[in-house]
């Protein structure tokens, strides 16, 4: 069982709530907009709250001092580049991902230490092996 | 100086204008069409429209020339974003973000962003004094008499914070003449006159202890 901040609750922060929920991890899910709560499972047992992940004080609201996990998936790759530094710089959570879709910011974040994913090369190198394949 | 600015709103538009009017060289990154075509219109073909966040953009903007950085889209995510990567990638020797939330700045400061501030004539200080880093800023000189007055800003780490000023070991023939502090008029230093962080000390001095005078001033 893992503590689980995420931040952004669209397709991919919702999605991922609701599995780690069901997996039984302790899950809170940020947004700053209440509406994009929808998305989360009525079986949802963690904890959604309205904030800014780009705020100390709304991180702090979701428990990110005793997280063991924070992953920023907000449409903005600035912004889950600066949650994700804040999370790793200033509160110590021991795991950090951060989305970044644009690859050329994803590769060098990624060497300045931070643990990014960038859902552009990933799918596109997916439909390259199918095209090839 | 090359000078690129990130953000043609307000504080973009009139930081480029006064640092165009001292002669340095200046580009604006600005996202949005009027306004890019707006600024190249008043101010002569110094914007180009792009992300500042994004590689090609920097690369074409000549950034890994630049002497320094200024990030003030109103953003902070932006400002950082774009600063660490001028700083990393293109390994531009000064870069200062503008900052919305004030708690940002531990932040910014840990991450490598050399000046953060909020507002265009505290970005302006930073620029103009010809050596930043330097808290001593060389005023006039006064001729025939090999003294000088120069301006010394005391670091809020400095050790002669809380000292009066008859307890610093100034450097003989150096002599403070103004302290100006923020929100206070400015007042002529006494023997008793208590050293406060950020305060600008207007000092008279000879040249060859002008960098006592800093080390008495602005050292640790």
């Amino acid at each position: 069982m893992k503590k689980v901040v995420i931040m952004g609750c669209g397709r991919t922060g919702s999605w991922l709530a609701n599995i780690l929920d069901a997996a039984g991890h302790s899950v809170t899910v940020m947004d700053v907009d209440a509406y994009s709560f929808r998305r989360l499972s009525p079986d949802f047992k963690g904890k959604a709250l309205v904030g800014n992940g780009i705020d100390q004080e709304a991180l702090k609201k979701a428990g990110i001092e005793e997280a063991e996990v924070f992953i920023a998936v907000t449409q903005g790759d600035n912004r889950n580049i600066m949650a994700a530094q804040m999370a790793k710089h200033i509160f110590n959570v021991p795991r950090v991902i951060c989305r970044i879709y644009d690859p050329l910011r994803q590769e060098i974040y990624q060497t300045l230490g931070l643990e990014t994913i960038s859902p552009t090369t990933i799918f596109a190198d997916m439909l390259k092996k199918r095209v090839e394949g | 100086m090359y000078i690129v600015i990130v953000g043609g709103g307000g504080v973009g538009y009139y930081l480029a204008k006064a640092l165009l009017e001292e002669g340095h060289e200046v580009l604006i990154i600005e996202q949005n069409r009027t306004i890019a075509t707006t600024i190249n219109d008043e101010l002569g073909g110094i914007c180009t429209r792009g992300d500042g966040c994004e590689v090609t953009t920097l690369v074409e903007a000549g950034v890994s020339r630049a002497d320094m950085f200024v990030a003030v889209t109103g953003e902070d995510q932006h400002n950082l974003v774009a600063c660490q990567l001028a700083k990393t990638k293109f390994k531009v020797p000064r870069t200062i973000a503008r900052i919305k939330n004030p708690k940002n700045e531990g932040l910014f400061k840990k991450l490598g962003i050399d000046v953060t501030i909020s507002g265009t004539n505290v970005i302006l200080e930073h620029i103009t004094e010809s050596v930043p880093t330097h808290p001593l800023t060389h005023l006039m000189d006064i001729p025939d008499r090999g003294l000088e007055v120069v301006e010394v800003r005391i670091p809020a780490s400095s050790g002669s914070i809380g000292k009066m000023v008859k307890d610093l070991s100034l450097p003989g023939g150096s002599m403070l003449s103004l302290i100006i502090r923020k929100g206070q008029k400015p007042v002529i230093p006494l023997p008793t006159t208590v050293l406060m962080a950020g305060d600008q000390v207007i000092a008279v001095t000879s040249s060859e202890t002008e960098e006592a005078l800093r080390a008495a001033l602005s050292a640790k």
